[in-house]
């Protein structure tokens, strides 16, 4: 054999199957059919594992959850039409919160298109404004270039979702497959990774000169990995942090620098150390409206230094002093050595000692104590007034969540997850998932998976399964409501089948609890269409699909009676189980998630 | 509402202009006029569209559209330091009787007779927006049949 020899032709579909193995995929999530029997044909030759969803939405969030629980990418097989259309909330899950997935749908043949033949949808057109870019390939010489450089796009710069849609002709066409370059050359696509040396000058002198600074970790900063300069870069210069939905877990919350996270339904702690902050640096937050409240009156006395890599989100919703665009860890890490140059924040601010690892226990004994006597902390070890703001502490601090059935079982399940090693939380949306994301304590990124940006309820449960599949070895729990499990819970089934050992909390309040607690706040308790029965029952829906199951009645819970101690069997015998099972917890509808700002207000808003 | 002129280098290939204009539409910005063609470069298509809009800062457009992965190059054209043209057709209601006249107008304004059929004429005239809706103004007396416009073309003065 001449290694200048031809490579051999195969059809487009095995050349996309070839293409994904040279990328590295071992993993693709789906479902086949009649415009993407071809590249299921391929898969067969392939050494690609494929996980067979039962709807596409659900298989875009599996590859979602994937993609969040590993940072590689995840991939997603889908037949043209009601295939491709059902994939559209899971590719908009996945660019609201910058995720990188790859989404390779089946088109009927080029030359039908434009014809409304059967299954014929325009899915490119249609996810113009939700994908990072898409691909409608019509000639079989640009199957293998295109499927590189939406890997590199989804991947680099901003993360997000990109699409390709494959005619069915051009799976079938003879195609010579040949690696292409790598990285593709894209002119007109150049993503900034070093900050600019001057503002990031301007950010170490603001900070290292800051009397209240906080730090403000977004999503950007997991997909980054950077969260070890995070936290370097806190402890050398004391700096208070509270992290967003999207970050959780990129900043230990059991470090004593931790003040929670901030926003709308954020930890009272979390917002007064924004509200109160004199220098804010935000680092890969797009500065959403669930986080910032109003505009106007949010951290009003502080000067903010906002790095990004997107250039768009930077002065996009809030002002900003010191723009950075780049990608977070660079760019901490060369704030980190400009601030290390001129001897770190504590020196330059007057503090006297230095805060280094050991001084932890100290640190966080003398912020508690602060706290306790109502007084700033004294310690010389830290700068002043930097630690008024108590450090967030869900097991003992909770109260400010307020008293429930439904907190109750949060805290019972955290202290239950601590002796776990390798945990992973997906949520769904509504109450639970801020519950979930204030009292469940989380020490390492791509460790809580949740829909943040679009909102997507049904999320969970796939969200789950890909991330078991991604790491088959951690604990993976889904917190759930009723609302939001009904609306993927067909893929038990697929749980079942692929012997994924998922487990299912399902806080069951008969309701959609968000949407009935705005109801009961703002519009006179008029609750309308916001009460679920008590159908189905889970336990049997459980059995049904191969699951073991379990409910549990807190609906009159009272901390006086046995319901603790029977919630606490119940929610080991759920993380104990070998297989995929659910603990339905039936929960008053009445529990409310408190405190909230009042809608229009700002953070120091509170009702 | 502000009038900006943009003139974007974006790649000749199917389906870029749709992904401009729709992002344009989405974030809140209405489109005045648009132009495109290819340049020298037959791989780049120039974009020039005029666009208004309410309160969505235009830096925040431009910024959007530098996403967009086939947009290579956006400037902002100012009147001051760009020329620009607009092309209209006008067909005009003319018999026998108006065509001199008619004939006379289009020289004096610099725009040239295309077609005459037996009771219309049809004029081609070249110049700014406003030299336009000049000449529009000076043939309606005459009924105007049909016109067509392109919309403006613009490039920044001088070297590049």
């Amino acid at each position: 054999m001449q290694a200048s020899r031809k490579p051999a032709p195969m059809n487009g579909a095995a050349a996309l199957l070839h293409a994904l193995e040279d990328l590295g995929v071992t993993q693709v999530f789906g479902l086949p059919g009649v415009q993407n029997i071809e590249v299921y044909d391929a898969l067969l030759a392939s050494d690609i594992h494929h996980v067979l969803a039962r709807h596409e939405q659900a298989a875009v969030h599996m590859a979602d959850g994937y993609a969040r629980a590993t940072g590689r990418v995840g991939v997603v097989l889908a037949t043209s039409g009601p295939g491709a259309t059902n994939t559209v909330t899971g590719i908009a899950t996945a660019y609201m919160d910058s995720v990188p997935v790859v989404v390779i749908t089946g088109q009927v043949a080029t030359a039908s298109i434009g014809t409304d033949a059967f299954q014929e949808a325009d899915i490119t057109t249609i996810t113009l404004p939700i994908t990072k870019h898409s691909y409608l390939i019509k000639e079989p010489g640009e199957l293998v270039p295109s499927v590189f450089e939406a890997f590199y796009l989804a991947t680099s710069g901003r993360p997000g979702p990109v699409l390709i849609d494959l005619p069915g002709d051009v799976a079938r066409a003879p195609v010579r497959y040949r690696r292409p370059a790598s990285p593709p050359q894209l002119p007109s696509y150049k993503p900034t990774i070093k900050g600019n040396a001057r503002q990031i000058k301007a950010a170490a002198e603001l900070i290292a000169g800051s009397a209240r600074p906080v730090l403000l970790a977004g999503g950007g900063a997991v997909s980054s990995g950077a969260s070890s300069e995070l936290i370097t870069l806190a402890e050398q210069n004391t700096l208070p942090v509270v992290t967003t939905l999207l970050a959780k877990g990129v900043f230990p919350a059991s470090h004593p620098l931790f003040r929670g996270q901030p926003g709308v339904y954020g930890a009272p702690g979390a917002n007064a150390a924004l509200q109160e902050a004199d220098v804010l640096l935000a680092v890969g937050t797009r500065f959403s409206e669930r986080v910032t409240a109003e505009a106007e009156g949010f951290a009003p006395n502080a000067r903010i230094i906002h790095i990004d890599i997107d250039p768009a989100e930077i002065g996009k919703n809030i002002r900003v002093d010191v723009p950075i665009v780049g990608d977070a860890a660079t760019v901490l890490a060369a704030l980190r050595e400009r601030l290390e140059a001129a001897g770190g924040r504590a020196a330059l601010s007057g503090a006297t000692g230095e805060y280094a690892a050991g001084d932890e226990a100290v640190l966080s004994e003398a912020a508690v104590n602060g706290i306790a006597q109502g007084e700033a902390a004294e310690n010389g070890a830290v700068g002043d007034g930097v630690l008024d703001v108590p450090p967030h502490n869900p097991s003992s601090g909770a109260d400010a969540f307020g008293e429930n059935a439904t907190k109750h079982c949060f805290a019972a399940l955290g202290a239950l997850l601590r002796e776990h090693d390798d945990v992973i939380i997906t949520t769904d949306v509504g109450q639970h998932q801020l519950w979930a994301s204030h009292l469940l304590d989380v020490d390492e990124p791509r460790r809580f998976i949740t829909s943040g940006g679009l909102g997507t309820m049904g999320f969970g449960l796939p969200a789950a399964l890909g991330a078991q599949v991604a790491c088959p070895e951690a604990l993976v729990l889904c917190v759930s409501g009723d609302g939001s499990f009904q609306m993927n819970l067909q893929e038990m089934a697929t749980a079942a089948v692929q012997g994924l050992p998922v487990k299912v909390l399902l806080l069951n309040n008969h309701s959609h609890g968000l949407v009935r607690q705005w109801q009961e706040l703002f519009l006179e308790q008029r609750y309308s269409h916001t009460l679920l029965s008590d159908t189905p029952d889970y336990v049997a829906l459980a059995r049904a699909y191969g699951w073991e199951g379990r409910t549990l009645d807190l609906a009159d819970w009272d901390s006086g009676d046995g319901a603790s101690r029977r919630l606490t069997e119940d929610l080991c015998w759920l993380l104990e189980t070998e297989g995929p099972a659910l603990l339905d917890v039936v929960v008053p509808t009445s529990d409310l998630l408190e405190p909230m700002v009042r809608p229009g207000g700002s953070l120091s808003e509170v009702i | 509402m502000a009038e900006h002129t943009l003139s974007i280098l974006v790649d000749n290939r199917p389906g870029v202009l749709t992904r401009v204009t729709g992002l344009i539409a989405r974030r809140g910005y209405n489109i005045e006029s648009l132009a495109v063609d290819r340049t020298e470069d037959p791989r780049l298509s120039r974009v020039t569209l005029v666009a208004t809009a309410e309160d969505v800062p235009l830096e925040q457009i431009k910024k959007q559209l530098h996403k967009l992965i086939n947009v290579h190059k956006i400037v902002e054209l100012s009147a001051a330091d760009s020329v620009d043209r607009e092309l209209a057709l006008f067909k005009v209601r003319a018999g026998t009787a108006e065509r001199p006249e008619l004939i006379k107008l289009a020289g004096v304004c610099k725009a040239q007779v295309i077609d005459v059929g037996s009771d219309t004429l049809t004029i081609e005239a070249t110049g700014t927006h406003d030299q336009l809706a000049q000449l529009e103004e000076l043939l309606s007396p005459y009924s105007i049949v049909e016109t067509a416009r392109s919309g403006k073309l613009a490039l920044p003065r001088g070297r590049r």
